[in-house]
């Protein structure tokens, strides 16, 4: 099962782990990434708050956690090919969690409701 | 809040697909195909930026040369006419009011080009240093509109596509003809570190050589991202981010657009004073190991950790594949070699400081 956040994010579930990146709509709005700053794992994250960043050429964009939990694994293909975010963003995962408590998945949107979120912005 | 002002290639860029933003009150666009793909379009062919957001202002007349030495910071005197230059207007404190082309239209007139984001700053620091000149200063702002043909295949493609004549420029000169039966200006002139012209013309003139540049597909049209990354890879500085009113041509490492054996010019004692002394603060290149992006405002520190500075702007250079930046730091740092760090959000990177030219322009002569 997939979510998404309002801030692009998605956490796609895998019992009481996560993998949570970017959205094909964001890496498409951000261009070309150049750099993924990621957390080690071991981290703690909190729902709301920042855990890293992703950098286009232009611009960082923080990235905000869907979900509290620990950092299990970072995707560490990533600190040398940042533009695998671009290729295939469900694939390229940025990090990997334990989901503290699943009832934080129920603010989340599904995929439909994402997709008439990111058509509802332009 | 002020209307946000289009440029007279609005409609255009909206049909090309450009991602628009707000940039000094203009909304322009950013990019059309990338950043990075306009940005090698311009190193490796040719470019087109529309930069009419660009300001100008004639000052003409029997005192104009006198004003204009006062006002701007390189020597206009003794040029000839159709030389361009390149310099400050400062404070009398030295801070930088902004930097700007001037053109020597005659031996009693001159073009100056200013920053979109300082016209009004600009205008009414001209006006009021004017009185009691005999000049007359034209506000051309509204009526004039530029593009940057830029690479190293410019010159063909203005030739060629424009049907401007330009091969005879050398670098930092102009000429002066109509287009289409309207007054124009063409300069070999830029902000990209390759070859490149400057056409200033009024708005149909512009949209006419734009429509031409298009339909020719020898120009890639490049938006003002691309034009950041350019300029700063070659070293050349921005307003708001390396120049501001409150620093200096000294400390920006621009000291040698600054005559002072000009003894009438504002700005000139304050400037000696700074350069005998040295000072305080110094623009430098860093260098970081790590791929993470030094972007402007990020904290500079010395080894033990203690701020002295800021990053002024920072990229992933895309032409040498790098994270670089240039930063304004305590001038006892900003030796070659020396180790310093950069706050990146939540972490400190190692970065060296190296000169500012991160990539090698590539002027014609």
């Amino acid at each position: 099962m997939i979510y998404y956040s309002e801030s692009h994010e998605y956490i796609r579930v895998e019992g009481e782990e996560g993998f949570i990146g970017i959205s094909d709509y964001a890496q498409k709005q951000l261009g070309n990434v150049v750099y993924v700053d990621m957390p080690e794992e071991g981290d703690e994250i909190t729902a709301g708050d920042d855990f890293g960043a992703i950098e286009s050429v232009k611009a960082a964009s923080d990235l905000i956690a869907p979900v509290s939990g620990e950092v299990l694994e970072v995707n560490t293909a990533l600190e040398e090919n940042p533009r695998l975010v671009n290729e295939d963003p469900m694939a390229n995962w940025i990090i990997k969690v334990s989901i503290q408590d699943p009832s934080q998945l129920d603010s989340l949107m599904d995929e439909e409701r994402y997709a008439a979120y990111c058509a509802s912005l332009h | 809040m002020e209307e946000i002002k289009k440029t007279c290639l609005h409609d255009l860029h909206q049909a090309l697909g450009a991602q628009m933003s707000p940039f000094a009150g203009w909304d322009m666009p950013i990019q059309y195909a990338g950043i990075e793909e306009e940005h090698r379009a311009v190193r490796e062919a040719c470019g087109v930026f529309d930069v009419s957001h660009m300001g100008e202002v004639n000052i003409s007349g029997p005192d104009a040369e006198k004003l204009v030495n006062r006002l701007f910071t390189n020597d206009v005197a003794g040029a000839p006419v159709g030389q361009c230059f390149y310099g400050m207007m400062l404070h009398p404190d030295g801070g930088v009011v902004d930097d700007l082309l001037v053109y020597k239209r005659a031996a009693d007139s001159f073009l100056l080009v200013i920053n979109a984001a300082n016209i009004a700053k600009d205008e009414a620091w001209i006006l009021s240093n004017a009185e009691g000149y005999d000049v007359k200063v034209d506000l051309l702002s509204e009526t004039t509109a530029e593009l940057a043909i830029q690479g190293p295949k410019a010159e063909s493609v203005v030739e060629s596509v424009l049907g401007i004549p330009c091969a005879d420029l050398a670098f930092y000169t102009f000429k002066e003809l109509e287009v289409e039966g309207k007054p124009a200006i063409i300069s070999r002139t830029g902000y990209t570190g390759e070859d490149g012209f400057e056409l200033y013309a009024p708005a149909e003139v512009i949209r006419s050589a734009w429509q031409k540049l298009m339909a020719s597909g020898e120009a890639a049209p490049c938006g003002l991202g691309c034009r950041d990354t350019l300029r700063f890879e070659v070293g050349l500085p921005l307003y708001g981010d390396e120049l501001a009113d409150d620093i200096t041509p000294v400390e920006a490492g621009l000291s040698m657009f600054v005559k002072l054996d000009k003894t009438d010019m504002i700005g000139r004692d304050a400037v000696a004073a700074q350069k005998a002394e040295g000072p305080r603060r110094k623009s430098v290149g860093l260098e970081l190991k790590d791929r993470a992006i030094p972007r402007h405002g990020y904290e500079v520190l010395d080894p033990e950790g203690n701020v002295i500075g800021h990053v002024t702007t920072g990229y992933h250079c895309i032409s040498v594949d790098k994270s670089v930046a240039m930063a304004l730091i305590d001038s006892r740092f900003a030796k070659q070699g020396t180790e310093l760090q950069v706050r990146i959000r939540r972490k400190t990177f190692p970065a060296t400081v190296v000169p500012k030219k991160f990539y090698k322009k590539s002027y014609k002569n």
